[in-house]
């Protein structure tokens, strides 16, 4: 094996009175991929933010080609040749793509001035090759996150870094985003670029690295080349215990129809969307980011207004179609941003999970404490929320945050629920526990629908499979039909517009 | 050069077309105004009325162009009228008690003068980590309090202030006054200094995105500083200016001046939330406001009604950049969905 390019010796890190790293080593070498995983906690940020420049460890060494080296801001990090690419792309959206690449260290001509001409040049070069259309001259402003990616990808080639690191890239891309991510992460790689790849999916960790390393509170509890490592393995190192089954989904024989849309159409958003879901069946929203599909469920939940179509809980045709009529009908909606839409992230655990259902817990008008508690207790017990209702919810991990949001949901007692990506950003162990609970839901007799952008989870558990691209429906699977090949074919467009709901796909490579 | 500025102009897809059309619509106002006052009272284009317009927006075109990095870096700076005042009764008291002192040494100490009272701004701001907001409308009234104290009730007259330093306010040269070609040519200057220099597209980065900026490597405290200590400079340039124009300085010099200045950059497109506008579409911002005003005069409107129309202006811009976010927001909604 080559001499590492980077190595962590012996890292000790403290926020205040909190341990994040207790004696962290690892390293990375030329041409390898070598993936970091953990739970939401393990300190696997921290250790990024280090290599970053971000923060300086208290204890321990990084060295650079064997060079003991102290990073004590990011320019100091990238001059040394470390690009980090972080989950949120951090770019400045009122520039041009050109100018984000090249900012602080823009080309001059032989006056001095910035050479806009060859930076334009050289990034209209790296966005060709990328196989990417888009223009060096082209705003940010109105990008998607996977071509904000690409922005930042492209900044870290022309620093012709030696070590990427990439802190959750793909938890906002689909899968085939993620598939040109990893083609140009493959490239640096065969260029001698040593990366790390950090990730909760196991899937993508298995596909693209050499070695993985598990870190569980602060510390690394596993390290070793791919071939040593199976997926039940890394998953027992990250949550010190086994998991059966990741996608617990009960086998439910579909009741009566719950809802049911007949041509949906929201100018410029999407058109011609009609299905229906029964009684104790999970339908999964599948497609690539922007399809439409959180566009369709904030429209179904009234959030957005629809400027054609028809909605029918039950019997009941909604009219004047607000969230309050939608929930006073049985609708829930656990958004995708719970922070921003889901929580009320400074009130306590018990304050959230009550926050759908005030009128229940009201005596002579005035919020009682005591129902609130009984509510809240009720649902948290029920989602095996760890931590107490009395805590304010900013200190939950994301997991626990999601339990809250569902607890809400469910205080409501919906007769449909609408969930859109109910477990990003949540680790594994938390993750199966929403699906169980998920699955129990529909078990008991709820529609659900659920938007995901991970295959597998949809797989896994969704009884139908409804594929969306670009504001249409393209194809509808059974469960025992769905494959990953045949959702992504669906997703890409690649069979042209089915719009017919009872219309099946039969894709080639069936499996 | 003109390869640059071409590779300037085909550049910057919609935002610059965006920002061109302000400066193009801008233009467009300062024209319809001249023509209809115009054609109600034909002394609005007299020489003498042209020379009197270029001279009363010269200081706050000048004012501006400090004030405009400050905006772009998502600051702002209230505190520049009262270094104003110092400066402008400073050099004054300088012409007094050294009469023979060069006229470019007043100048250069009332700029020193101002760069200092930026830098006070710059280390609270910068270092202190106290908002440009409550940082600078503090300093506003400390140094305009230590003014009135200073000045004691004196004044400076024009008898104190030897002709040739005043003839940088009356004599003109091609038709354009002295005062205007030092705007022009420091608005030339701090054009290019932003279009063509690494500092200058900092200052806007640090506007659109603070956290990516210091991601990016830019050292944003230098920069927020470097930004104060600019304005500050310009302020104190602009007070020298000050006692050339007006010959007449008391304590209350340039009082109330910043907001004029705060308006009409915006007015000129530069966004209150940093990142987006030029140095010349404030100026321009600036003389439409100045048109706009001597039109009112020119129509005889009540002299009290001005600020109020001041108001309305600045209104109207911000509610017609909202109004071209949600249609370029609406594009490309539509442009994205291709449904």
């Amino acid at each position: 094996m080559n001499a590492p390019t980077i190595e962590l010796v012996d890292i000790y890190k403290s926020f205040g009175s909190t341990r994040v790293l207790e004696g962290v080593t690892m390293s990375l070498s030329p041409g390898e991929v070598h993936s970091l995983m953990g739970e939401n906690g393990a300190g696997k940020s921290t250790l990024v933010k280090i290599m970053a420049g971000l923060h300086l460890s208290d204890r321990g060494a990084v060295r650079m080609n064997g060079q003991e080296v102290l990073f004590r801001s990011p320019s100091q990090a990238q001059q040394a040749g470390v690009s980090v690419i972080y989950q949120e792309p951090t770019l400045f959206r009122d520039l041009s793509i050109a100018e984000n690449v090249f900012m602080h260290r823009q080309p001059k001509t032989a006056y001095g001035w910035i050479d806009y001409a060859e930076m334009s040049r050289a990034v209209s070069q790296h966005l060709s090759q990328l196989g990417v259309s888009l223009r060096p001259e082209d705003p940010v402003l109105g990008l998607s996150i996977a071509d904000q990616q690409i922005v930042e990808i492209i900044k870290a080639l022309t620093f012709e870094a030696k070590v990427l690191i990439m802190d959750e890239p793909t938890a906002a891309l689909s899968l085939e985003e993620v598939k040109r991510l990893f083609q140009v992460v493959e490239r640096l790689r065969s260029k001698g670029v040593a990366v790390m790849f950090v990730s909760h999916r196991l899937e993508e960790v298995f596909t693209i690295s050499q070695r993985i390393t598990v870190m569980r509170d602060g510390r690394v509890v596993g390290s070793g080349p791919l071939a040593e490592w199976t997926t039940d393995e890394v998953i027992r190192k990250m949550v010190g215990r086994s998991l059966a089954a990741l996608y617990p989904k009960e086998k439910v024989e579909p009741g009566k129809v719950v809802l049911r849309v007949r041509d949906l159409r929201r100018a410029g958003v999407f058109k011609g969307i009609s299905f229906e879901v029964r009684q104790g069946e999970i339908v999964g929203l599948a497609g690539l980011v922007g399809a439409g599909r959180s566009e369709v469920a904030r429209a179904i939940f009234g959030i957005d207004p629809l400027d054609s179509g028809e909605v029918v809980i039950g019997e009941t045709v909604l009219t004047n179609h607000t969230p309050q009529t939608a929930m006073a009908v049985g609708i829930g909606y656990v958004p995708e941003d719970r922070q921003q839409q889901g929580l009320v992230m400074e009130m306590t655990v018990m304050r959230n999970a009550t926050l759908t259902v005030l009128r229940q817990v009201q005596r002579f008008g005035l919020v009682s404490q005591d129902k609130e508690r009984e509510i809240a207790a009720k649902w948290t017990q029920r989602m095996q929320l760890k931590g107490h209702i009395e805590e304010p919810v900013n200190i939950l991990s994301g997991g626990n945050q999601q339990k809250v949001v569902l607890a809400k949901w469910l205080a409501t007692k919906p007769k449909l629920l609408i969930v859109d990506e109910p477990t990003r950003g949540v680790d594994v162990g938390a993750k199966s526990e929403v699906h169980r609970t998920l699955s129990q839901l529909a078990k008991d007799g709820m529609a659900i629908i659920m938007i995901s952008s991970e295959l597998p989870e949809v797989l896994g558990m969704a009884d139908r499979v409804l594929v969306m691209h670009e504001g249409k429906l393209t194809a509808e699977f059974a469960r025992s039909e769905a494959t990953e090949e045949a959702i992504m074919f669906a997703a890409t467009g690649q069979m042209g517009s089915l719009g017919n709901k009872k219309a099946k796909a039969t894709p080639n490579g069936q499996s | 050069m003109t390869k640059e500025l071409k590779s300037t102009a085909d550049g910057h897809g919609w935002m610059n077309a965006l920002v061109r059309s302000r400066e193009g619509s801008l233009v467009l106002l300062i024209a319809v105004l001249t023509v209809l006052t115009t054609a109600l009272n034909p002394r609005f284009i007299s020489p003498q009325s042209l020379k009197d317009l270029m001279l009363n927006v010269s200081i706050i075109a000048l004012l501006v162009l400090g004030q405009t990095v400050i905006i772009l870096m998502r600051q702002i700076d209230l505190s520049i009228s009262s270094i104003v005042g110092i400066t402008a009764f400073l050099s004054g008291t300088l012409f007094i008690n050294r009469p023979e002192i060069p006229s470019v040494a007043v100048v250069l100490i009332a700029v020193l003068a101002g760069l200092l009272l930026g830098a006070v701004n710059a280390a609270l701001i910068a270092w202190g980590k106290i908002p440009a907001l409550i940082t600078t409308l503090g300093t506003l009234y400390i140094f305009r309090g230590a003014n009135y104290a200073w000045v004691h009730g004196r004044q400076v007259n024009a008898v104190n202030v030897p002709g040739s330093f005043l003839a940088i306010g009356t004599s003109t040269f091609a038709g354009i006054p002295l005062l205007t070609w030092i705007v022009l040519v420091l608005l030339v200057v701090f054009s290019i200094g932003l279009r063509q220099y690494r500092v200058g597209r900092e200052f806007y980065a640090i506007g659109s995105n603070p956290t990516a900026a210091v991601l990016a490597g830019i050292n944003v405290s230098r920069r927020l500083a470097t930004g104060f200590i600019i304005s500050g400079a310009i302020a104190g340039l602009a007070g020298a200016l000050w006692l050339a124009r007006f010959g007449t300085v008391d304590a209350t010099a340039g009082e109330g001046i910043e907001l004029t200045v705060i308006t009409s950059t915006v007015v000129g497109g530069v966004a209150i939330t940093g990142g987006v506008g030029t140095v010349v579409g404030s100026v321009l911002g600036a003389l439409l406001l100045s048109v706009f005003s001597s039109t009112l005069v020119f129509l005889r409107v009540p002299s009290f009604w001005q600020q109020s129309f001041q108001g309305a202006m600045l209104l109207l811009a911000i509610a017609g950049d909202a109004y071209l976010a949600y249609r370029h927001a609406l594009r490309l909604r539509v442009k994205w969905s291709h449904v």
